[in-house]
């Protein structure tokens, strides 16, 4: 319920925004002076697709996130979207498949975009798990990404025991794997180390903020908006450069000189 | 039979040979070729061989007399998997394809995808590569059609299967499968009740080519036939950017979604009905 916790620090005394899936927490509020719209994916365990009921993302989840990026688009400020990012995974079901999450999650990714590529700073807040499609569906296209420092935040492509059935180890074999090769890792210096965050925070209370952890991340986020705002830069290219990440820097200049 | 005899399988083509097909004649050229040897940096200390071209096929050349860039993931290696290399050649070669246009060199771009989505091995740095590859069709789609094609007879999956669903035009054939997350990890993460990977029946019904395409998922249902499907894309491209993009119709699929009764365990043709109702 991390999301839930952080969202409701973060909006507090905000409006929030109708019309959306239960599992949504969408609202309208100021970091600082800056009117910002604060998105999280939260449990809903009356949710009508039982796979997607603990905070997965699923078909409501990706159409929704879609149509809640589109609104703040549509409003034509400019607003920075914070993407409070706390997903488990993507819904794995049969109802997800047959009515094509894939398709639900590409309509979140296309709005989070297009809201970057419109101007709007978009910043990913990484308070828990960021897994997968998931994350690809809610977090991976911001501007920024900013994450807390605790072990129960981590990106990952595939929880560890898929990961293990997939690649026929153990998952102990995995562990081992993960500590010497870092994009295998599951923590998040590891992940820090591949260059993709702009910032990790450090936090007395991660469960349940208190005033000083509030404090330290909206100022931490408000930075993030200006340096978004300051750079007039609308891509990803700002992830590139970190050693760990070298041949992506270097596959794209072969490209340009060959191109 | 004599249609069948006179027909060429672009199934069994490796990306190489699909890329040169679908360029006019001669035009082919291919970038960060085998010969140099940029190779995925994460494999051989996890005891995998790597492949000289990291199994993704970078082409540019014309089709129609027009720029056209191609990116064909080659199934056979290691599943169509990607990783940091094999995703930077893709993200990187639509984000060139993005800047011609905003220099007024209108290339397009089509994406052969045959992918299990992100290679495990490189699990995180193919998760932001995968990232970067949806920023860019995003990116390139405002100015030009980003063509998916799945062909089969891997499928497109993971990742990759988001970014099948931003493409501006999505075209399908009888081998393809098209879905988010792979059989045996939904049967992993949620049972065999659910989801049986050993049914290829049941997969199929759910997820193959046909399905996708009688339920508005796909843009073409296309024969296996190298002519057929160059001609297919040919067309789309002239059509130039579709009149409504499917990942922004939110709206529709979540009317779709609160039509359906979802307390049942769902049947394809259930899918069919709900999606292929009236249109948007």
């Amino acid at each position: 319920m991390r999301g839930l916790q952080w969202f409701n620090a973060l909006s507090a005394g905000a409006a929030p925004v109708a019309g959306l899936p239960a599992s949504l927490k969408v609202a309208d509020g100021v970091l600082g002076e800056q009117a910002v719209r604060f998105i999280a994916v939260v449990p809903d365990a009356a949710n009508r697709f039982p796979r997607a009921r603990q905070g997965e993302v699923g078909l409501l989840e990706g159409w929704g996130l879609a149509k809640a990026v589109d609104e703040a688009i549509a409003s034509g400020d400019q607003r920075p979207i914070i993407a409070i990012v706390d997903v488990p995974s993507q819904a794995y079901g049969r109802r997800e498949e047959a009515l094509g999450i894939h398709q639900a999650l590409a309509a979140a990714a296309d709005s989070y975009a297009r809201a970057r590529l419109a101007g709007h700073p978009v910043i990913g807040l990484l308070v828990g798990k960021a897994m997968s499609g998931a994350f690809l569906a809610h977090g991976y296209q911001a501007n920024r990404l900013i994450a807390l420092r605790d072990p129960g935040v981590m990106v990952h492509a595939m929880g560890k025991a898929s990961a293990a059935r997939v690649t026929l180890r153990s998952v102990e074999e995995l562990e081992a794997l993960a500590a010497s090769v870092p994009p295998m890792a599951y923590d998040i210096d590891s992940y820090a180390s591949l260059g993709l965050l702009w910032e990790t925070l450090t936090v007395n209370q991660i469960e349940h903020p208190t005033a000083d952890d509030l404090a330290r991340v909206s100022d931490c986020l408000q930075q993030a908006i200006k340096d978004v705002q300051n750079s007039g830069v609308r891509d990803l290219r700002g992830r590139l450069g970190a050693v760990n990440r070298a041949a992506s820097s270097r596959v794209r200049e072969l490209l340009r000189e060959q191109w | 039979m004599t249609d069948l005899l006179n027909r060429h399988s672009f199934v069994e083509l490796g990306a190489r040979q699909r890329a040169k097909a679908l360029l006019d004649t001669g035009s082919y050229r291919e970038l960060i070729d085998p010969f140099q040897r940029v190779m995925s940096p994460w494999l051989s200390r996890q005891g995998v061989v790597p492949q000289a071209d990291d199994g993704v096929v970078i082409a540019k050349g014309t089709l129609d007399g027009l720029p056209l860039v191609i990116a064909a993931i080659e199934g056979n290696f290691q599943g169509g998997s990607l990783g940091e290399v094999g995703g930077a050649k893709i993200a990187g070669a639509l984000e060139l394809a993005a800047e011609d246009n905003r220099n007024g060199v209108p290339t397009r771009a089509v994406l052969l995808l045959e992918t299990g989505g992100v290679r495990l091995q490189e699990a995180n740095l193919g998760l932001a590569a995968i990232a970067d590859i949806h920023a860019a069709i995003v990116d390139l789609r405002q100015y030009q059609p980003v063509i998916g094609v799945v062909a089969g007879s891997v499928g497109c999956f993971g990742g990759m299967s988001i970014a099948a669903g931003l493409c501006s035009y999505l075209l399908v054939t009888r081998e393809a499968r098209l879905g988010l997350n792979g059989p045996q990890v939904i049967e992993q993460e949620a049972g065999l009740e659910e989801y049986d990977s050993r049914d290829r029946p049941f997969i199929w019904s759910l997820t193959g080519g046909e399905q996708r395409f009688n339920s508005g998922l796909a843009d073409r249902y296309v024969a296996d036939d190298v002519a057929q499907i160059r001609q297919q894309i040919s067309q789309l491209l002239q059509q130039g950017l579709p009149a409504a993009q499917r990942s922004r119709q939110a709206d529709y699929y979540l009317a779709r979604l609160a039509a359906l009764d979802a307390a049942p365990q769902i049947e394809p043709a259930t899918v069919r009905d709900l999606y292929q109702g009236e249109r948007p």
